[in-house]
């Protein structure tokens, strides 16, 4: 099957969006690195939320990449290329770990000696939670990941020339196999980078919470790309309000995932009622965190759940824009809110900075410039694939 | 043949999706709007096609899973926080967030049974008994492998002739005309049908009766149900007043229990005297009482100052001359009745523990106030074993 049988013209992003992104990246990343130079330890914590959210934008594609090879879905084919192209995040957060693993004694209380000998619990878990193997566990899931993107993104490039069947075949056993170690690995990211902040604490639950939020952000991020490009007719012309329908469904699943997930956490926490385990929620539910908190449970929940709710919204591209971009400021405002309180743990007191607000600049610039780049090199959808025609032509 | 029958429809039958999806549009267009597709699967497309709206079900699900949600949420506020308060877990009394998961169930359960039942009684017109083209050639053939579309007599549009016509050049592969079946009238009170259901009712009634009242008292082996003894709490003839359960006779002391004689305030010459002697064994089981019951309020060494200083009216110094002073029958009654704020402790400690924790309370006055023989018996003590005992 050809392009021109497809009916896929390929067109070239403008260079102006280069310019946007290159801006942001440089304006962000000059004004974080004074960040870092002035306050090295409130800078660090505002690039973990930043770096937390990368983390959900390139793993979270990534796993929708593999859902839909591993579950054979055609109406997300068309839009595939997306995904993959937000998922290169993942070769960069090797380089981008890097301040953060030079900055480890400004973020986590369990790296001080004197933190850790004054609490059995502490002492206890310094065999998981130490320094070497903390780096260690961290850069090895990010090869990980790199390796699953490398082979799954490779095997997809591939198919856009050779045509290739098979080469479906093999990113579906790849897939196979990256789904349940997306899961481990996913839940060890968590644990170690925003559940030990708080290291007394501790929920089993975490890394499912992370989880959720993840695929709804990724999802947010997908919904708004598409909708941008095909409006613009970088796309194809078949692609229509149906298929946003079915994204929007996807991102009102994940929702209700989210808030079961969330409410289940801390029902168990509310119901036991133990001094080790409601501290967290203390720390949320003091001062301005209250209002916070309450915050993420109306943009994080209510709000996108009753606007999804509707059929007519999930149908309109402009509604649909809207509430991605909410989604993806939700999903911010949650690691935010996850990072920041749990600082007093480490003898800091919060107050709120400017870096929290560059450093997201500089993640949103980054995005913009690999999508570029990439989207110079590859087509904008996977042409060789056998399923795009079917996902091209799906109907509700 | 057919003509004196009523024309319910005419029917046409396609063989691929494409062909029903375009004929379907064409009807449509056509501006007939009393017409019906039938498939043996879905058709992607289809409603589009047909030009049907979205589906009103989605407002019966809405309002009905709010209903349910905040009938519940309210429901168990109510009978939890006002109709019959009453603490759980050392939660409030209207612990909502407990309520939510059941809310959430109780959304979803009502919900989903008024889309049912909404679907099936407002929007298919159910129940009815029949439906005229079930009975026809055509439903056979579209509920294996071929597509049909229907077009009724109802229609205003509708011309018998006209939609033959139409349906032909459509490319319809079998045309049908669909009848009205005769109406039968249904006679549900014929005297077969009374009697019928008198004779089931005598029957229901009768093996009810039989099972519950007969059958269940039946026992297929009389071993050792039936004793000649009288059970408690039920009557005899042996006993002059019917009672099978008898009562003591009056002044009957049980083994092992001596009744205590003082019920009101005693008096610090109680006469009645310690049975205990403060051996080790005695002293622990007096240390491990008071510990448990006496410190929480007159503390650890009985010196007044306790952990629940503040929250509870103070238990004094056991050191003080006055208690010192006490004999060993009066703390013994003060104990056993209470005194001022001190409740009784006669239903949590026995007799033999109360004495020892009175001997346990002597220890420690004696340690507060010691005689300089003590010192001297430490002293040998320490010379004894070679090493420090006591300091």
């Amino acid at each position: 099957m050809s392009s021109t049988e497809i009916g896929y013209i390929r067109k070239e992003l403008p260079e102006k969006i280069k310019t946007i992104g290159l801006t942001l990246f440089v304006v962000g990343t000059a004004l974080g690195i004074i960040g870092f130079l002035i306050d090295p330890q409130r800078a660090s914590l505002s690039y973990l939320v930043t770096f937390m959210f990368l983390v959900s934008i390139g793993v979270g594609s990534l796993f929708l990449v593999a859902l839909e090879y591993a579950v054979g879905a055609d109406w997300s084919t068309p839009f595939r290329r997306i995904s993959e192209f937000l998922a290169a995040v993942i070769p960069f957060l090797i380089i981008l770990v890097i301040p953060l693993l030079f900055n480890l004694k400004y973020i986590f209380p369990w790296t001080h000696k004197s933190i850790v000998d004054s609490s059995v619990m502490l002492k206890g878990k310094t065999p998981y939670l130490n320094v070497p193997f903390f780096i260690i566990r961290s850069i090895g899931i990010f090869l990980i990941w790199w390796v699953f993107y490398y082979f799954i993104i490779r095997n997809s490039r591939k198919q856009d020339t050779t045509k290739d069947q098979y080469l479906t075949k093999k990113n579906i056993n790849i897939s196979s196999g990256f789904i349940p170690v997306f899961g481990i690995s996913i839940t060890a990211i968590a644990f170690d980078w925003m559940m030990s902040l708080e290291p007394n604490w501790f929920s089993t639950i975490f890394g499912v919470y992370y989880f959720s939020g993840t695929v709804w952000c990724a999802l947010a991020a997908l919904t708004l790309i598409v909708i941008l490009l095909n409006e613009h007719g970088y796309l194809h012309s078949k692609i229509k309000s149906e298929h946003y329908y079915t994204l929007g469904l996807l991102m009102f699943a994940f929702t209700v995932f989210w808030a079961y997930i969330a409410f289940s956490q801390y029902l168990l926490i509310w119901y036991a009622d133990l001094p080790d385990e409601t501290i967290w929620f203390m720390h949320r539910w003091v001062g301005g965190w209250k209002v916070v908190s309450l915050a993420i449970v109306f943009t994080h929940f209510i709000f996108p759940f009753f606007y999804l709710l509707s059929y007519n919204v999930k149908m309109q591209a402009k509604k649909l824009k809207f509430i991605a971009i909410w989604i993806l400021c939700a999903h911010f405002l949650d690691l935010y809110w996850l990072v920041m309180p749990g600082m007093s743990t480490n003898g800091y007191q919060y107050s709120f900075s400017w870096m929290d607000l560059v450093f997201p600049v500089a993640a949103v610039g980054l995005i913009i410039l690999i999508f570029k780049s990439l989207s110079h090199k590859y087509n904008l959808l996977p042409i060789g694939d056998p399923k795009l025609q079917r996902g091209l032509d799906f109907h509700l | 043949m057919n003509e004196n029958k009523v024309l319910h429809s005419v029917a046409a039958l396609f063989d691929t999706p494409d062909k029903i999806i375009n004929a379907a549009r064409k009807v449509k267009d056509a501006g007939y709007t009393m017409f019906d597709v039938n498939t043996s699967y879905p058709v992607h497309g289809m409603d589009k096609a047909m030009g049907l709206g979205q589906s009103k079900i989605g407002y019966v699900t809405l309002f009905f899973g709010f209903a349910g949600a905040v009938f519940i949420f309210l429901f168990m506020g109510w009978s939890m926080a006002i109709n019959y308060p009453y603490i759980v877990g050392g939660k409030p009394f209207f612990p909502y967030q407990a309520f939510i998961p059941i809310t959430f169930e109780v959304t979803v359960l009502c919900g989903s049974i008024a889309t049912v039942v909404g679907m099936l009684a407002v929007f298919f017109n159910l129940p009815f008994l029949s439906h005229p083209i079930h009975g026809s050639n055509y439903i056979k053939e579209v509920s294996v492998d071929k597509f049909g579309v229907v077009i009724e007599a109802e229609d205003p549009l509708f011309d018998k002739n006209k939609v033959f016509e139409f349906f032909k050049n459509l490319g319809a592969g079998k045309i049908e005309f669909i009848y009205e079946p005769e109406k039968q009238a249904i006679k549900i009170l014929q005297p077969k049908f009374i009697v019928f259901l008198a004779v089931v009712a005598a029957l229901t009634s009768f093996s009810t009766y039989f099972t519950l009242n007969k059958l269940m008292y039946i026992v297929p082996f009389n071993w050792m149900d039936n004793q000649k003894k009288s059970n408690p709490q039920s009557e005899t003839n042996f006993f002059y007043d019917g009672y099978a359960m008898r009562t003591p006779v009056e002044g009957t002391v049980a083994r092992g229990f001596m009744p205590y004689p003082f019920h009101e305030q005693a008096l610090p010459s109680e006469p009645l005297a310690n049975p205990t002697l403060p051996t080790k064994q005695i002293l622990k089981i007096g240390q491990e009482k008071f510990l448990t019951f006496c410190s929480p309020c007159h503390g650890n060494y009985a010196e007044g100052v306790s952990r629940l200083m503040g929250q509870f009216p103070p238990g004094p110094t056991l050191h003080s001359a006055k208690i010192i002073g006490y004999s060993d029958g009066m703390i013994y009654n003060i104990i056993t009745n209470g005194q001022n704020a001190m409740p009784s402790y006669a239903y949590q400690i026995p007799r033999e523990q109360r004495w020892a924790i009175i001997d346990y309370i002597r220890v420690l006055q004696r340690a507060q106030n010691p005689k300089p023989s003590d010192f001297q018996a430490i002293k040998e003590l320490n010379k004894e074993s070679g090493k420090n005992v006591v300091n």
